[in-house]
């Protein structure tokens, strides 16, 4: 180069320059004895409430996988109201990243509605299980045991469906692990919210007075 | 020349319709589509689901149209040929998603580009993209293979909804010729209301074709798309408290003051209470850079007395913007010890990024509007604005230009800078020339400044060019001038569209700042990969000058700085479009630069600080 006056621009160089001392951290929360905690991630239960429009769970699981959050699980189906679906999706993130999730499906069109479903929810998931039929009597047992029904026997595998919660769902599955699970079919947590609370609060304006999306006052 | 913009043409073949009994009450659908058949106004008899489509554009307030015809929008070509609605065929589909998207951001209305199934479709994505990223006001209409064919990978068959899905605010399938009016006209007001973005309708042939008679009703976004304008009381008196007590107190603008139309509250709020500025990248125009509280626009490149003071505030005062990362550097660094108090109309945009302390929710304008009033006292902060003028002569923006140097870049900015007036139109590639053009021109009024910020789409600047040109004119505004600085990578990739100017004969000064790289990879690859030149040298250029010639266009080539100025007056006086190829340092690198993910406080002078 031709010498300092092409080198670049006048100023103290970087390290000469005064430095505030505070700090962010990932989040963007200001690092302060109020907010310094890092955020752990938890398993959240979003429910929403979508018009049945096709393409509906496309734009959903689209929009949360190119976001990179976690889906453990998701549930669709039909309500009551024509033209509405339910969709449960379990989540595994921080705080922030829920709010995020949730704010995000909010702005989606079809969504009419959408929030966390509170830890008091009845939640249940639909599985179907493949063992070896060697001991049929040892898997009736287990079965009855957690409530489950036989849905088929054949002379070599039995095949029983269990419906519950998640912690009834793994302890029924780690006790028919004895027999050999050949095939499993989950349908992942569905949920809805206890008594007369709404499943998915925070109705979208305009949308208000929906059968199935109650007033919260 | 510009006058086509508001005249329907005069071999308009739908005149005859005006005697058609069916049309006697209505407004001739040959008028121009000016402000007397806006919104509110009749739209025509239509009798297919094409013609539905046009008529809601027109009820919708749609006046220009950029696209390229093909075989499954045909039908709507055919309907657009008797409409008042304009149409620039241009030279390629992402030119026509640039020049809608630019069109928009100018006009202030949403742009409108059209394109046929398959490859049309996909040629518009990269334009989608661009405009959802800037949160950009634009309707894409797609034609699609018969409904019948749908899904069957039919000749010319993309699933244009599934592709554009992530890239859209929504998009429609219309597979009714009823209701296929009523979506387009939903579609273009969605792409308005609350925060702005491109919607699209993928129009099937056959539903285009097929017959109908039911005139679309008024355009309407749908409901609960429009978000309430007002934040919420307390928290907007919480925000005031806060910033009463601010010791060192910093306005962000961003780009959603502008399409808020909230520029003059937004320079009513921060004069009346003596608050330094600074703006985003997209937010550059939203405040005067001429102004003393101005400290320019922050970021990668932005000066170091903006990212000193963004460092050093206390109290962020963030308006429409995203805190996208090339704003904030180093989230751990950024404006550290600042209570953050965030506008914006988007609820997902609090504490995505950066932490917002104090959340107001609502229309930038209406917001700034709630604060002015709620801000009793103006922050004591004498000696805030003190220092950040001290970071203004401790940090300026200047470049040299020693003899033995080929002309430098920054300054042909600055020479059409001098040249034009304040209401001139700026567009701009992505790359080096991008980054010379925000810096060293001095903007003072918002809609002048039309880039590709969120996606960085080289050869954004071109058919941007046309769009902001058309718009203008069609404003009614046709003195004012319209720039564009190009990278010569960038202007390569869309310079086709130089047919279309041509064509159209419009009046855009193309100012090539070629120094035979891709400028900004040459750069970083300098500073970061050992000065390998890999991919990035272009030294296989043609004559831009020649090529302008050959199109049609005047071209005018500059090697050195006494060529400048005469270049400049001939291109801006010469009526229709202009190419000067300048050739520029091509180891002239764009500083500050904050390296990406880094302090903005730690802004490099010189290419030895990165």
């Amino acid at each position: 180069m031709s010498g300092e006056d092409a080198a670049g621009m006048p100023g103290p160089a970087p390290d000469e320059r005064p430095q505030p001392e505070g700090r962010r951290n990932l989040e963007g929360h200001r690092i302060d004895p109020v907010v310094e905690a890092e955020h752990d991630s938890r398993r959240a239960v979003i429910s929403a409430l979508v018009e049945d429009e096709p393409g509906v769970l496309a734009r959903v699981s689209g929009l949360v996988s190119r976001r990179q959050f976690n889906i453990e699980s998701l549930t669709v189906g039909p309500t009551t109201v024509e033209g509405h679906s339910r969709i449960t999706m379990v989540v595994e993130e921080t705080d922030p990243g829920i709010d995020q999730i949730e704010k995000q499906m909010a702005k989606l069109k079809p969504v009419i509605s959408v929030g966390e479903v509170s830890g008091s929810a009845v939640t249940s998931e639909l599985v179907l299980l493949k063992v070896h039929g060697e001991e049929p009597d040892k898997v009736h047992a287990v079965a009855e045991m957690y409530d489950g029904r036989t849905l088929d026997a054949g002379p070599k595998t039995i095949t029983v469906q269990l419906t519950g919660d998640e912690s009834k769902i793994d302890d029924a599955i780690d006790a028919f692990d004895q027999f050999g699970i050949i095939e499993i079919a989950r349908t992942g947590q569905t949920a809805l919210a206890r008594g007369n609370i709404p499943t998915a609060p925070g109705e979208k304006p305009g949308t208000a007075g929906e059968p199935t999306t109650p007033n919260t006052q | 020349m510009s006058d086509s913009a508001t005249h329907p043409r005069e071999d308009d073949p739908d005149a005859e319709q005006a005697s058609d009994p069916a049309d006697a009450d209505g407004p001739d659908a040959a008028e121009p589509a000016g402000e007397e058949n806006r919104p509110d106004g009749e739209t025509r008899q239509v009798s297919t689901g094409a013609e539905s489509v046009v008529a809601a554009l027109e009820a919708a307030g749609a006046e220009t149209a950029f696209g390229v015809q093909g075989g499954a929008i045909m039908p709507v070509y055919d309907a657009l040929y008797s409409s008042s609605i304009r149409h620039l065929t241009m030279a390629h589909e992402q030119g026509a998603a640039h020049a809608a998207d630019a069109y928009g951001v100018v006009a202030g209305e949403p742009g409108l580009c059209l394109a046929t199934s398959g490859p049309g479709a996909t040629n518009l994505v990269t334009g989608i993209a661009d405009a959802d990223m800037d949160s950009d006001a634009m309707l894409a209409l797609t034609g699609q293979v018969p409904t019948e064919f749908v899904g069957n990978d039919a000749f010319q068959e993309t699933d244009t909804v599934g592709v554009t899905r992530p890239i859209t605010k929504h998009n429609y399938f219309a597979d009714d010729a009823d209701a296929i009016g009523d979506v387009v006209g939903e579609a273009f007001e969605l792409s308005r209301v609350g925060r702005p973005g491109p919607t699209l309708v993928d129009l099937p042939k056959n539903v285009t074709l097929d017959d109908t008679e039911k005139t679309p009703g008024p355009a309407e976004a749908p409901a609960g798309t429009d978000p309430d304008p007002r934040a919420r009381e307390d928290a907007v008196e919480a925000a005031a408290r806060a910033i009463e007590d601010a010791d060192r107190p910093l306005c962000l603008f961003g780009g959603g003051v502008i399409k808020a139309e909230a520029s003059e509250v937004a320079r009513e709020f921060a004069r009346t209470h003596e608050i330094p500025v600074t703006t985003t990248m997209p937010g550059i125009g939203s405040f005067p850079e001429d102004d003393e509280l101005s400290l320019s626009w922050a970021g990668m490149h932005g000066t170091g007395y903006a990212n000193m003071a963004i460092t050093h505030t206390d109290c962020l005062i963030a308006v429409g913007t995203r805190f996208d990362d090339r704003l904030t550097g180093g989230i751990d660094t950024f404006a550290p010890e600042a209570e953050v108090v965030h506008v914006d109309i988007d609820p997902a945009e609090i504490s995505k990024n950066v932490y917002a302390d104090y959340p107001l929710i609502g229309d930038a304008g209406t917001v700034l509007e709630q604060l002015l009033e709620a801000v009793r006292d103006a922050p004591d902060a004498d000696e805030w604005r003190e220092q950040c003028q001290e970071w203004k002569e401790t940090y300026p923006m200047t470049y040299a230009t020693p003899d033995d140097e080929p002309l430098k870049p920054q300054f042909v900015v600055e020479a059409f800078d001098e040249a034009t007036d304040d209401d001139t139109i700026v567009t701009t590639g992505v790359g080096q020339h991008q980054m010379w053009a925000s810096q060293f021109w001095t903007y003072t009024e918002p809609r002048t400044w039309v880039s590709s910020h969120g996606l960085g789409t080289m050869g954004y600047g071109v058919p941007a060019a046309i769009g902001a040109r058309v718009a203008a004119d069609a404003m009614g505004e046709p003195d004012r001038d319209v720039v564009c600085f190009d990278g010569d990578g960038s202007f390569l990739m869309t310079m086709q569209e130089l047919s279309v100017a041509v064509r159209e004969d419009l009046n855009v000064t193309f100012a090539v700042l070629n120094n035979e790289y891709i400028g900004m990879v040459r750069q970083w690859q300098d500073a970061f990969f050992e000065g390998r030149h890999m991919a990035s040298d272009y030294n296989w250029m043609p004559e831009f000058d020649k090529l302008a010639e050959a199109f049609g266009a005047l071209g005018i080539r500059v090697d050195g700085y006494d060529e400048v100025a005469p270049a400049v007056e001939e291109a801006l006086a010469y009526d229709g479009p202009a190419v000067i190829d300048f050739h520029v340092d091509p180891e002239e690198n764009v500083l500050p630069m904050v390296p990406s993910g880094g302090a903005n406080g730690r802004f490099a002078l010189t290419e030895d600080q990165l």
